[in-house]
């Protein structure tokens, strides 16, 4: 028995695409508890102390990792905490960019004084090390070219020590170099925002207290959105999500039946 | 009317943005068009992602690294925030050019220094703290009392969390015997291995979960941009269409 592969491509943008079309949504559920770590962490930080939001991905990666950016960065807009945006590839400079000033929006932040992108910075590893010992020599402007000195956001930072959290958003195996230079030399606040496929590989790191918490995928991203009760594109995603893992699954049990159908045929 | 005016009138973005958002939908449905077959306008976006992909890798990394640390610290110091020229930068250009240097035979033995710099660099940083996170740590949080109640703790408590650290090492010991070849798997040996091979199945079977769940996101991603971003404006575009053609021939 051979099912065009096209028919289970279009029943599952079919099952996808409808909640989106019909205004259909399923209720969240609780988040688990490395997303609230993520987010006990940031309710405890005083006014004013500063987060650092490594924006480690591009377009490709968009769906997954870009609603933890805003969510992040509106959570700590809201408790009026500082955030410093960066990315070590060249694609996330437009991500940290737009995903900042979309959040600053929405509680009256200002570029240079509350938040600020320091940009992209080339060297990856010697850039985590770097900002171990002197942030302002590793980053001397902000990505408008505005030097470090006169950004009010920058005032009294100067390593990983003086920053409440550091979270890095990927795509990519960089989390390790985070976890292995950043955290494990220099003892960072380390969390992580990683896209789904790549989730696993994190529990290792987050039974040794090396992240403090993790969030995975679409589905960390809207259990944040709904930890700071804003939610997004994550939150409206999660619909679809469910309905095409209950379809995968039905795609699973009809594939073993025909399989035992037709084993059984040929016996 | 004009077609500014036609698309002003409906409350639609500025013509660039439009434009934008009508080539991303092209784009993403050209990309998905692949699932049907391979055909040209899939290629066509596929050549153009890649092609665009690397010139706006190679803008970004001159203005943020050829720009920024070596000509401004150079030659236009203010703008790197310094207050006299930074020379030292001389230094790792000079290492960078040297790479270049394999271009020609005669000289390219001047390519190893560099190369030889960013491996003893990369060694040097890299062993300690890959030792200390990947090893040393893992296995510290890997060794932990089978049984540990907590002060205060009730005794449904203190055996939930003793049940994750007996698991863990039970997993850890089972899974390092799967691996293990140097004798003869049977009697305990090949059971702590089956063991282990269903450790190793659950963790395959969470990745690959995780992988549909990764998956699943990018479509959902591109069906919400079509969905809240692109479909808006089909309506309008076509009336702004049909009321510039429309006005032209009356």
């Amino acid at each position: 028995m051979r099912i065009d592969r096209r028919l289970i491509y279009l029943a599952i943008a079919a099952v996808v695409a409808a909640p989106f079309v019909f205004n259909w949504t399923l209720p969240l559920g609780s988040a688990s508890p490395r997303t609230r770590a993520i987010y006990r962490h940031i309710e405890a930080l005083p006014p004013r102390s500063a987060i650092m939001i490594c924006f480690d991905y591009g377009p490709a990666s968009m769906p997954e990792l870009h609603p933890m950016g805003i969510a992040l960065a509106r959570h700590a807009f809201s408790r009026k905490l500082r955030v410093i945006g960066l990315t070590l590839g060249p694609e996330g400079l437009i991500m940290a960019q737009n995903a900042l000033s979309a959040a600053a929006k929405d509680y009256g932040a200002r570029e240079g004084e509350d938040w600020v992108n320091l940009g992209y910075k080339p060297g990856f590893i010697s850039v985590i090390l770097g900002m171990g010992t002197d942030i302002p020599k590793v980053f001397r402007t902000d990505h408008r070219g505005v030097p470090i000195a006169e950004l009010r956001a920058m005032e009294g930072i100067r390593t990983y020590a003086d920053l409440g959290l550091v979270v890095e958003l990927t795509a990519s195996p960089a989390i390790n170099d985070w976890v292995v230079f950043a955290q494990s030399r220099f003892h960072a606040k380390l969390a992580g925002g990683v896209t789904a496929v790549m989730a696993t590989d994190m529990y290792p790191y987050l039974q040794a207290g090396q992240l403090i918490g993790l969030l995975n995928g679409l589905k960390g991203a809207a259990e944040y959105e709904a930890l700071i009760r804003h939610p997004g594109l994550a939150s409206l995603g999660m619909t679809s999500q469910s309905f095409a893992h209950v379809a995968i699954l039905a795609f699973v049990v009809l594939g073993n039946i025909g399989y035992f159908a037709t084993r059984r045929r040929r016996r | 009317m004009s077609g500014t005016e036609a698309l002003a009138a409906h409350a639609l973005p500025p013509l660039a943005d439009l434009l934008g958002l009508w080539l991303a939908a092209f784009l993403t449905l050209a990309i998905y068009s692949f699932l049907y077959g391979d055909n040209p306008v899939y290629k066509f976006a596929e050549h153009l992602f890649v092609g665009v992909s690397a010139g706006y890798g190679v803008v970004i990394v001159y203005y943020e690294s050829v720009i920024k640390d070596m000509i401004d610290p150079l030659l236009r110091p203010e703008r790197a925030g310094l207050d006299h020229p930074n020379y030292w930068v001389i230094l790792p250009v000079l290492l960078g050019l040297m790479i270049l240097a394999r271009f020609w035979r005669r000289y390219d033995w001047l390519s190893r220094w560099p190369i030889a710099f960013v491996m003893g660099l990369g060694a040097g940083a890299s062993i300690p703290s890959t030792v200390q996170a990947y090893l040393i740590v893992q296995l510290r949080e890997t060794i932990r009392p089978l049984w540990a109640p907590e002060a205060g703790q009730s005794l449904a408590a203190a055996a939930w969390s003793s049940f994750g650290n007996i698991l863990l090492a039970g997993g850890l010991l089972c899974t390092l015997s799967y691996f293990y070849f140097s004798r003869e798997q049977k009697g305990v040996l090949k059971v702590a291995s089956r063991v282990g091979m269903w450790f190793l199945m659950v963790a395959f079977g969470a990745g690959f979960g995780n992988t549909v769940m990764a998956r699943m996101s990018l479509l959902i991603g591109r069906v919400e941009f079509l969905r809240y971003e692109w479909w808006p404006t089909v309506g309008p575009v076509l009336r702004a269409i049909w009321q510039f053609f429309a006005g032209h021939s009356s």
